[in-house]
């Protein structure tokens, strides 16, 4: 009977202890290869190759006019992507969430499965048609490389922007109308402000793959657009582990604000996790 | 009353069917021209399966292929048994703890893969000058890199699951004579057995997707043997580069393409079903 009642007192303790433990191989996972690896970035960011203290990547950065122009332009390609992708998602999600107009539920995964393709494969097919089409890196790089960044990151836009409409508060809508809003109120005045959080999800998706996107812009522009992931790729190309580090941080940066700015808005839908 | 002609639905479908046309009219002509010789899409169409045979007897495809597969299948393994292993830990931890992994398990979701990818790399060229005093770059430097990116996803995946589990299942295990590793085994896997599956899944697509990890992190080793472990992604890119993606991966597409609409809509059209049974079942109670 005593080592009946022993047992229970330590039973929760090795209970406990046995289930713990078994996240230790992912926190190390994470620790050597997540956490460290950053660690290092911050540390070559700011040495030389000898490993001194050192600004250079720093004022390099900042004072070379090229460095900072990859910066402009990668902003301003994720910035026009986002909004076009959202100018065509925006109606396609709500008239996808539409009961009235659309009854299928399984059309919606028709918008999301070219994402299973690889997409270097879509990137390749996306090139194919526009050379056909004589829309090429050699004479318009800058419009090649804008349809392909929306064709890739249109998906990542729909989803996001259908989840939200299917959540849309109807009872508030039909209030609205009841009450004598027309239809362009209801819009305004109900619609849109719900399905805030969507469109900010669906930015986020869009707006930092593209800055740091290499493949679609090396292919469609023909090396003739460098963004911020281009650009990083460079350096790995070249062996400047400093410069590269530094630019990596600026990028990680950017991402932590931009989360932090959207730290209340729902991160399930990070990369079509949910689907 | 008269009812009037109903524009919404036929702008709303027309819209719909038009942009879903647009998203795959280019992988559709891929898929068109595999049927034919031409070189180039919109070339003389001349039906034939010359692709096809073609394909299966290019052997550099048939490696990358391979690899990718295999790369695939690894590292959502790896993955798969860390994350899932990782989320149930974490999960009985103290709460301190917990936060704090899960914050580090957030960073690589939202982090870019060129950041992640860089980073990596520049550590494993960190140990190779300081540590291991020679290139370390091959098939284990890739699989972490492959694992760095889909591990998260799998913790994610399977957390919400241990989130709605009955604690009092695994208590009354105990409380039964089971060991803790029985009650593991047998009650808390099968209860959260759907999350690891999706997180399963997530781990291949995210893996077989992968380029710029890859192209960072790969060195010698899988099929590819004394040279770069060559995937689909990398092999089809160093093509469009050179400008001569042999005509014969037009007929892989064919292959994906059709695997993943099977897939996808059978996925789906279960699920939608099972939801209907569902609240059939409801209606009833």
């Amino acid at each position: 009977m005593s080592s009946k009642t022993n047992e229970k007192i330590k039973r929760p303790h090795v209970i406990f202890f046995q289930r713990k433990v078994l996240s230790i191989p992912y926190v190390l996972f994470l620790i050597l290869f997540i956490i460290v690896p950053i660690l290092i970035i911050v540390l070559y960011a700011f040495t030389d190759e000898n490993m001194n203290l050192s600004f250079d990547a720093m004022v390099s950065f900042f004072t070379t006019p090229s460095k900072l122009n990859v910066l402009w332009v990668s902003l301003f390609v994720a910035l026009q992507t986002t909004l076009i992708c959202l100018v065509i998602g925006y109606p396609l999600a709500y008239f996808l969430a539409d009961k009235k107009i659309n009854k299928n539920a399984v059309l919606i995964t028709l918008f999301i499965a070219p994402m299973w393709i690889n997409f270097v494969l879509r990137t390749w097919a996306t090139r194919d048609l526009l050379s056909w089409m004589n829309i090429s890196g050699g004479n318009y790089p800058y419009l090649a490389t804008l349809i392909g960044m929306v064709q890739n990151y249109l998906p990542f836009v729909i989803l996001p922007l259908y989840t939200t409409f299917l959540k849309l508060d109807k009872s508030q809508i039909e209030a609205a109308a009841d009450l004598g809003a027309n239809r362009r109120q209801v819009f305004t005045k109900s619609v849109l402000p719900q399905s805030v959080p969507g469109v900010v999800s669906a930015c986020m998706m869009t707006f930092m793959p593209t800055m740091s996107s290499y493949v679609i812009s090396d292919v469609f522009s023909e090396g003739k657009i460098t963004l911020f992931g281009n650009f990083i790729n460079l350096e790995f190309n070249n062996k400047l582990w400093n410069d590269g580090s530094f630019m990596a941080l600026i990028m990680l940066i950017i991402i932590g604000i931009s989360m932090f700015l959207t730290r209340n808005n729902s991160k399930e839908n990070a990369r079509g996790a949910n689907l | 009353m008269k009812k009037s002609f109903p524009w919404r639905k036929v702008l709303g479908q027309s819209y719909i069917w038009l942009v879903l046309l647009l998203m795959y009219l280019p992988v559709l002509l891929l898929v068109i021209y595999s049927f034919s010789t031409s070189t180039l899409i919109g070339g003389r169409y001349i039906f034939s399966f010359d692709l096809y045979t073609k394909l299966f007897a290019n052997s550099s495809i048939m490696i990358a292929l391979g690899n990718t597969v295999l790369l695939a299948l690894i590292s959502a393994l790896v993955s798969t048994f860390l994350g899932t292993l990782g989320a149930i830990g974490v999960f009985y931890a103290k709460s301190k703890f917990k936060k704090a992994i899960n914050f580090a398990t957030q960073i690589n979701i939202v982090n870019a893969e060129i950041v992640i990818a860089f980073s990596l790399t520049v550590m494993f060229v960190f140990l190779g000058t300081y540590v291991f005093k020679d290139d370390i770059f091959g098939f284990w430097t890739l699989l972490i890199g492959h694992v760095a990116l889909s591990v998260p996803f799998v913790y994610i995946s399977v957390r919400p699951k241990l989130q709605q589990m009955d604690p009092a299942l695994y208590e009354a295990a105990i409380d039964l004579g089971a060991t803790p590793r029985q009650a593991l085994s047998k009650i808390t896997i099968p209860e959260i057995a759907p999350g690891i599956f999706s997180g399963f899944l997530l781990a291949i697509t995210l893996s077989l997707d992968d380029f710029i990890i890859t192209s960072f992190t790969r060195g010698a080793g899988l099929l590819s043997g004394e040279s770069e472990i060559e995937t689909l992604s990398t092999f089809i890119q160093a093509a469009i580069k050179k400008k001569n993606v042999p005509p014969e991966m037009r007929a892989l597409t064919t292959f994906i393409f059709v695997l993943v609409i099977v897939v996808v809509v059978a996925v789906s059209v279960y699920r939608s079903q099972q939801a209907k049974a569902k609240k059939i079942r409801k209606g009833r109670d």
